[in-house]
């Protein structure tokens, strides 16, 4: 066991990589929940997002062509949610592990052709000078662009949410769907453009992980991935830059693992791999036993069924 | 008065099964305080509903100003100068009072410029508010300042007022009254919806009753009595609760030094409460929402235990009981939330009678439900507190408020409770249901049982206790028999003046 060859450099700029498809499906549950709806169909639209986007990029040979495509599945199959829970009123749990059920299925049946294909890389982006300052260049400067709109996301998110108006609106819909309705928001509207967004979110989310992390696609290659982000929204309390601290948390653990076991650690590796889960379920109990679901920063009316009485 | 501000004519409104309104027609003159009176059910909910734009009329016309008003959502209704303070608030807890206010504005200014207007307003009529705080750390009162002040920050010609006093203390009741008149005095006309009777006749210069969707009387409610009122609004005369003389008997119930922390991050701690209960006793507990009335209730039913020695009933300790041992052993309790708390909305009348009942009536034995049994208790239940249902079988959430309210106290009433500790027992139930479940209580006390109701009705309170106490931030005051009380006095108690006592 040799722990001297594990690069601090090479860790964070490898964490923020791995924290990244995350980060971003975790960003649009955020947006997801805050408006009221638990929608836990994530890992389907992530995986959905996945196939979509590497289909693209393959025939077009543009992985920012892909990258659009993966947002547009993602967000095509989250209406498929949207409707039966909006406007059937169908109940969100299941609905959510059902459309989780229907994007593996469906990702599988899309990717049958696209098995060991190598897809059009995405480029770290050049800045230049600043790319080759010694570690800051590597782990600030030395990567690919949607590393970088994974971050500015985040930020415009906790702007949108905080500090806009139509924020405002989406977190009282959230709040009390009755009182957003006697003041007359259009509750299911609002709803339903933030699944949408949650939605491509996750197919971004995906698409990241078959287009730049593997980079290639196999079936069930989100691994739990959709559940993991789901996970940090609670963790991160609803607050968009937690989200951020524990995406990279999550993703600091998952490549230290991987490290551990290359540097040859005397654990079963199994022991390892399965670190990143236990250490979120046991960050989750904690956070949760800290307080309620008020306390916690809950949205109210999360995952309760909106019917306009007249 | 010259031409009216709001005039209505022929306004009708079916659901199905129920007209909810009939052929209605008034006018409110501008800057009149115009009082809409009815029973629960009598239409005046659907009513203004639809003066606000959330429910459309099958037929009829409403006009304001001489324009034509026929507002499809409430956006559209708020253009047209209507306002309207919810009788249920309509705000956001997890928000701030600014974000709460400019949700409720159709073109909010920003933010900061937002936050001062909110002071000038609130300062202009005597109802302070600070933009920063959270909506649910906000006392009642404060609650509604912010939704009067939503309303006036949109310069409404008519403001509609849904039973505005009924969470309030009579200090801050005369506080809203100075804002109402001050409004009116400006021009502003408004539709003010109550059943306090005495409120209408201090407040309003005209009066429109309304019985079963129709208008049964108009009247001007200064020179008409709260009881003639009363009749026109029930439609037959009422009889106020019996209360014969008697001695208080031994000792039931004590409560000794209980203080519990707050149950969530919006509730509220109890501070050392102290309760001695005679046999045969009503102890009437006042107080303003939100004062420690829904965490007594649990700390008495057993919802939340609570140290050693601080709950004893008849000698024993059930301090350390859940709710069905304490149950067993006579302490029964109604919890304000009728569905959802009191109930389970989607379980039937009989399934929500075995809940409770299930120990004392002995409606379970070796592991199975006696149904005969259950269903023959939810039918006395039903007969003796004239629940209004098509049968037993009936989902509680088909049942209206005040229907519901009966069947849940006389659930407790009819096991024949040592105890009794009911949390608003009349809140939202017509007047004739109100006098008949005050009067229930009352049977039960003389029967030997202690009943606590703990209220936010103080008239209530007045006719049927014995003694007075009032919560205020967890704390429990020191009760007094309620003959030597009189409104002033329980006022200083609900704002937290429990020395007064040393003072006189």
């Amino acid at each position: 066991m040799d722990l001297s060859a594990i690069s601090p450099t090479l860790l964070v700029a490898s964490l923020m990589v791995a924290a990244t498809p995350i980060l971003l499906a975790a960003l649009g549950e955020l947006v997801v929940e805050k408006s009221g709806v638990l929608n836990l169909g994530v890992e389907g639209m992530m995986i959905t997002g996945a196939i979509c986007g590497f289909a693209v990029a393959v025939e077009t040979g543009n992985p920012v062509v892909g990258f659009f495509a993966a947002a547009l599945g993602g967000a095509l199959l989250s209406m498929i949610f949207g409707v039966l829970t909006q406007f059937f009123l169908s109940n969100q749990v299941a609905t959510g592990l059902a459309l989780t059920l229907f994007g593996l299925g469906l990702s599988s049946l899309l990717g049958q052709g696209y098995v060991g294909i190598k897809p059009p890389s995405t480029p770290r982006l050049d800045l230049g000078p600043l790319s080759d300052l010694p570690f800051v260049g590597r782990v600030v400067f030395g990567h690919d662009w949607v590393v970088y709109l994974s971050l500015i996301l985040c930020v415009a998110i906790w702007y949108f949410l905080r500090r806009t108006r139509a924020g405002l609106k989406l977190r009282a819909v959230g709040e009390s769907h009755d009182a957003a309705h006697a003041m007359g928001l259009k509750v299911r509207a609002i709803r339903l453009a933030a699944i949408a967004f949650g939605g491509a979110m996750a197919g971004l989310g995906g698409a990241y992980l078959s287009l730049v992390r593997v980079p290639q696609w196999t079936e069930g290659m989100t691994a739990g991935a959709g559940w993991i982000a789901l996970a940090i929204v609670v963790f991160a309390s609803w607050r968009a830059g937690r989200v951020l601290v524990g995406a990279y948390l999550f993703g600091g653990v998952t490549v230290l693992q991987l490290n551990l076991q290359a540097a040859g650690v005397a654990l079963p590796v199994e022991y390892l791999s399965m670190s990143p889960y236990l250490i979120t379920i046991a960050v989750l109990v904690v956070m949760s036993a800290r307080g309620t679901r008020r306390s916690l920063g809950a949205p109210a009316d999360l995952g309760k069924q909106f019917h306009a009485v007249h | 008065m010259t031409a009216p501000l709001l005039s209505i004519q022929g306004l009708t409104k079916a659901y199905p099964g129920v007209v909810a309104n009939d052929d209605v027609s008034f006018e409110i003159g501008k800057g009149q305080i115009h009082a809409l009176l009815g029973e629960n059910g009598a239409g005046k909910s659907t009513l203004v509903k639809m003066i606000y734009g959330l429910v459309t009329p099958d037929s009829g016309r409403m006009e304001i100003a001489g324009q034509p008003h026929a507002p499809a959502t409430p956006l559209q209704a708020r253009d047209a100068g209507v306002a309207m303070v919810f009788q249920h608030f309509s705000l956001f807890d997890a928000l701030d009072v600014a974000e709460n206010i400019a949700l409720g504005m159709t073109d909010p200014p920003p933010m900061r410029d937002l936050a001062a207007r909110i002071r000038e307003v609130s300062d202009a009529y005597g109802l302070p508010l600070d933009p920063d705080r959270i909506v649910g750390d906000l006392s009642a009162g404060e609650r509604q300042r912010v939704e009067i002040v939503r309303c006036l920050l949109q310069d409404p010609r008519l403001l509609i007022m849904d039973e505005p006093t009924s969470v309030l203390t009579p200090q801050e009741v005369e506080i809203l009254f100075a804002t109402l008149r001050k409004l009116a005095a400006e021009g502003t006309a408004i539709l003010y919806i109550s059943h306090k009777l005495e409120e209408i006749r201090s407040l309003c210069d005209a009066a429109t009753i309304l019985r079963l969707g129709k208008v049964v009387g108009r009247c001007d409610p200064r020179e008409t009595s709260a009881r003639e009122l009363a009749e026109q609004m029930v439609g037959s005369t009422l009889s106020s609760p019996a209360r014969p003389a008697h001695t208080p008997g031994d000792t039931l119930l004590t409560v000794e030094n209980l203080s519990l922390p707050p149950a969530h991050a919006f509730g509220t701690p109890l501070r050392d409460i102290q309760i001695t209960l005679a046999r045969g006793e009503v102890l009437g507990i006042g107080g303003v929402a939100g004062n420690g009335q829904d965490e007594l209730l649990a700390a008495l039913s057993g919802e939340r235990l609570s140290p050693r020695g601080t709950v004893t009933l008849d000698g024993s300790d059930l301090s350390r009981a859940g709710p069905e041992a304490r149950r067993k052993a006579g302490l029964l309790s109604a919890p304000e939330e009728r569905l959802g708390h009191a109930a389970a909305p989607d379980m039937s009348l009989t399934e929500n009678a075995l809940l409770t009942g299930h120990g004392r009536k002995g409606l379970t034995g070796r592991g199975f439900i006696d149904w005969r049994g259950a269903a023959g208790f939810a039918r006395d239940i039903i007969a003796a507190f004239d629940v209004r249902t098509p049968g037993e079988g009936t989902a509680a959430r088909a049942l209206s408020g005040g229907n519901l309210q009966k069947f849940v106290i006389g659930r407790e009433v009819l096991q024949g409770p040592t105890v009794l500790v009911v949390n608003q027992p009349t809140w939202g139930v017509d007047a004739a249901a109100a006098a008949a479940i005050r009067q229930a209580l009352l049977d039960l006390a003389e029967a030997g049982a202690g009943v606590i109701v703990i209220s936010q009705d103080l008239d209530e309170l007045m006719e049927i206790s014995d003694r007075f106490a009032a919560l205020n931030e967890g704390r429990l005051s020191a009760p007094v028999p309620a003959a030597t009380l009189d409104v002033k006095r329980i006022g200083l108690m609900l704002g937290g003046a429990h020395d007064m006592e040393a003072a006189e």
